[in-house]
């Protein structure tokens, strides 16, 4: 339904269960795509499973030097960004009162500050191009909170504010910014959760299940196609009616 | 007019899309030539392609009309 063909997209995290599958979206909507990450061997296996139109950049979020980096060398591999998707995030959950500062700021440099980074990177391109999509990666804990997620709930909130902040100031251009706000979907961040947890959780979500990546990369997909071009500055929620805001 | 001004007013006359006799020395981008912050941004984007320069943040908030942009790039090509 949506082509994103003559399209350059760059997608961190793409090694990831959810960023893998918003990889795959939009390469199968005719988008190029370069794929982020820490770990080069996943990677590859994703390109070599897309085949053609797919580039391979590593990049370590938590280093600034390496964000800067990141945005130039997709343009100069596939001629430019048109299409950025923030997808990493890491977690380190603690209870507030045991909560250090190195978890704190190590979760939101890589969910937040990267973001930040890499959308300043990609800026002046979409400004010149009159055309771009930033999708960033947010969760309904960002808006919802949730015991011992104090850091990354934080990260995720300060998207959705920073979001809406530069879809006001780009919107003349044809740049949009928005947000996708996964809730509890299978991924190996969840995988973690035993049994009893998720039976908990599960309990909290009216349709009875887990989300799938390929529904996070559904809504991916939508926010950077064409037709979305009058959606911007919002957050699209996919939990299942977890939480209905 | 020297070359550099001429560069510089095609670049603001099409940027801004205002006509060419608007953009005389003490035009200010912003209050004479209907700018908005951001234009301000793309012109310095623009001028910095154009002419091979790099223009630092605080350079570029004192050049605010048409002489001032002018006068910062001939001094600096």
């Amino acid at each position: 339904m949506f082509d994103l063909g003559g399209k350059n997209a760059l997608v961190t995290g793409a090694s990831g269960g959810i960023g893998g599958e918003i990889a795959r979206a939009l390469h199968a909507a005719g988008a190029v795509v370069t794929l982020s990450g820490t770990r080069l061997a996943p990677l590859e296996a994703l390109a070599a499973e897309l085949g053609e139109r797919v580039f391979v950049e590593t990049c370590d979020l938590s280093d600034a030097a390496s964000v800067e980096a990141l945005p130039k060398a997709a343009a100069a591999k596939m001629g430019s960004v048109d299409v950025l998707v923030n997808n990493a995030g890491i977690t380190r959950d603690n209870l507030f009162m045991r909560m250090s500062d190195d978890e704190w700021q190590s979760v939101l440099d890589v969910n937040l500050t990267s973001t930040f980074r890499l959308c300043r990177g990609v800026l002046r391109g979409m400004m010149k191009a009159r055309w771009g999509r930033i999708v960033n990666i947010s969760s309904v804990v960002g808006a919802t909170g949730n015991p011992g997620q104090g850091n990354y709930a934080a990260s995720k909130a300060g998207m959705v504010g920073m979001s809406k902040s530069l879809a006001a100031e780009v919107a003349s251009r044809g740049i949009t910014v928005n947000c996708v706000a996964p809730g509890f979907i299978t991924t190996a961040m969840t995988e973690k959760l035993n049994d009893e947890q998720k039976a908990r959780i599960l309990t909290q979500v009216p349709a009875g299940r887990m989300g799938e990546p390929g529904e996070i990369a559904a809504a991916v997909l939508y926010l950077a196609s064409p037709e979305a071009g009058y959606v911007t500055g919002t957050t699209l929620h996919v939990n299942g009616g977890m939480a209905m805001i | 007019m020297s070359d550099i001004a001429d560069r510089v007013k095609k670049i603001v006359v099409e940027h801004l899309g205002v006509e060419e006799d608007k953009v005389t020395e003490n035009a200010s981008f912003i209050d004479d030539l209907g700018a908005d912050s951001l234009d301000t941004v793309e012109l310095v984007m623009a001028f910095e392609e154009e002419f091979g320069i790099e223009i630092p943040d605080d350079a570029a908030e004192t050049i605010q009309t048409f002489g001032d942009a002018v006068k910062f790039i001939s001094g600096a090509v």
